[in-house]
């Protein structure tokens, strides 16, 4: 059975509907990707799914359970953790701070203290920045930060959103690696991206989303040696 | 040298009482964006509370106490009927909303206990005079206003800095986005910022009005406009900004009143609202606001 189910989600903004019917899903273990150009809707669905945006039709079922009108601190305490577009970090506060906050929902302090250390072995840098406002970080920094905060939660589906905008290439090759390694060590993991070719590489199977629909559909492999994907996506 | 020792204590009450209003105000504005106007009138039913308790025999003290818990409940009561239901509504419906709060409570005030202004008095013990130096008396209850006001502040800072529920609080005013994707339950953090903000501002009005010696159905309306002064020359939002400000007020204040000309001293508030004025020009992020302007 699929850990995340998508099905024929719809949401407006006002009058402007964003996503017209989508259906996906994710089976445990897997690493899926969604690409598409800017203002296809990967965002928007990512932020449907974490309960910040409503659908307005279809349905969003978490291990079994219907998510979709849950309220976003609900849906954490689930285990869906999401690393938002742009980082969206609590600036004004510290690096430990907004980890711990990453933990919020969570009580079992010995495990959060562990894996306070697996961020940092993930991302040796935070350890040095403990104490340093996040607003304060770097770009790099900052998005290692976004990955740790959502890490913290020890989610069972991580949605990570645009991990390797505007960032350096080799600052992105380090954010992949950590992608790599998430999906070795089995967190399920759905990943939306604008660097197409970088995404298929890790991804298992992939979903193409073009003006608020599936457009294509199958394993990464397959996607990226499709024409119409790499005349499109790929600048090939 | 007994004058300026003498107005620096008034400063410092003065400053202490627009601090504890200021904190709530500058919570409330963080996390929601709203201008808590019905803020006042939380400082208001304080002593109210406490004089209803006492006509039922309730000893002075504790009566005290127990107002200031029902000025929390009533601020937990506000914002449930009042502005939950507007979550996510444009941020004038909250506006007008809380306007219209700020009336209800001013008049059901009124309906209860008319609109004259009644005797409000503490302990006797508040009213001596505690000789510092010659001719310098400080009155007891200006001590008992700025000591509240800090152990207050330092619980406050405690607070938001040591406990989740406070970090949860400082991080949903930084960024709501980011704070309901981690897990945040907002409501809960809102419903905690309503109740410490409306306990401070109870606490401030018990003690305004034990300093003023009565108390009435519209008196949390300037100290309301004194806050929000102190709060934007403090950087909205910001709450040490928000406690700087009202210190440095309620020393302009006490300034103003005792180097200006005795025909001027009553435009003094004229003259705070002015400075005002220039602040929003000047700076408006405030003292210790971020460059984010707009959100004056």
């Amino acid at each position: 059975m699929s850990l995340l189910q998508i099905q024929d989600v719809a949401v407006y903004y006002g009058g402007i509907q964003a996503l017209k019917g989508v259906s996906l899903h994710i089976d445990v273990g897997e690493l899926l990707a969604i690409v598409g150009a800017n203002g296809a809707g990967k965002t928007t669905l990512l932020r449907t799914v974490s309960g910040v945006l409503r659908a307005r039709s279809g349905s969003i079922r978490f291990d079994g359970r219907d998510v979709t009108r849950l309220p976003p601190h609900a849906i954490v305490g689930l285990g869906i953790a999401h690393s938002p577009e742009g980082r969206q970090l609590f600036g004004g506060l510290t690096v430990v701070e907004n980890l711990r906050l990453g933990a919020v929902q969570r009580s079992d302090r010995a495990a959060v203290e562990q894996d306070f250390e697996y961020v940092f072995e993930l991302f040796p840098i935070l350890r040095e920045r403990r104490q340093q406002r996040a607003g304060t970080l770097s770009g790099g920094e900052q998005q290692m930060l976004a990955i740790g905060r959502a890490l913290m939660a020890r989610p069972r589906l991580l949605l990570l959103d645009e991990p390797s905008l505007g960032l350096a290439p080799l600052l992105v090759e380090r954010i992949f690696d950590v992608i790599a390694r998430l999906k070795s060590e089995r967190v399920t993991l759905l990943l939306v991206e604008q660097n197409a070719r970088m995404a298929l590489e890790v991804a298992d199977r992939a979903y193409v989303m073009e003006t608020g629909r599936i457009k294509l559909t199958g394993s990464a492999a397959e996607l990226a040696a499709n024409p119409d994907v790499e005349r499109a996506y790929l600048g090939g | 040298m007994a004058f300026v020792v003498q107005q620096l204590i008034n400063a410092l009450a003065l400053g202490s009482i627009y601090a504890l209003m200021a904190i709530g105000l500058a919570m409330i504005f963080g996390i929601l964006r709203l201008i808590n106007f019905p803020h006042g009138e939380l400082l208001m039913i304080g002593p109210y509370f406490a004089v209803a308790l006492s006509l039922l025999g309730v000893p002075f003290g504790l009566a005290v106490v127990l107002a200031v818990a029902l000025a929390g409940v009533a601020g937990i009561v506000m914002e449930r009927l009042a502005y939950r239901p507007l979550r996510g509504a444009p941020d004038v419906s909250l506006l007008l909303t809380s306007l219209g709060v700020s009336i209800f409570l001013q008049n059901i005030t009124i309906m209860f206990f008319s609109g004259q202004s009644r005797a409000f008095a503490g302990p006797s013990f508040l009213d001596q005079r505690l000789p510092v130096m010659q001719n310098v008396g400080i009155s007891t209850i200006d001590v008992v206003i700025f000591a509240t006001a800090m152990v207050l502040v330092v619980l406050f800072s405690l607070f938001v800095t040591r406990t989740v529920i406070g970090v949860s609080m400082r991080a949903s005013a930084e960024n709501l986005l980011a704070a309901q994707l981690v897990g945040i339950n907002l409501s809960r953090v809102i419903t905690v910022a309503f109740v410490i903000g409306a306990g401070m501002a109870a606490v401030a009005g018990i003690l305004y009005g034990i300093r003023v010696g009565k108390i009435d159905p519209l008196m949390g309306f300037i100290p309301l406009l004194k806050a929000f002064v102190a709060t934007v020359i403090g950087g909205f939002g910001s709450i040490p900004g928000a406690v700087l400000g009202a210190y440095v007020l309620g020393f302009l204040e006490i300034l103003l009143a005792g180097s200006l000309p005795s025909g001027v001293t009553a435009y003094r508030d004229a003259i705070i609202f002015g400075l005002l004025i220039v602040v929003l020009l000047v700076r408006p992020q405030g003292i210790l606001g971020s460059g984010d302007a707009e959100r004056v």
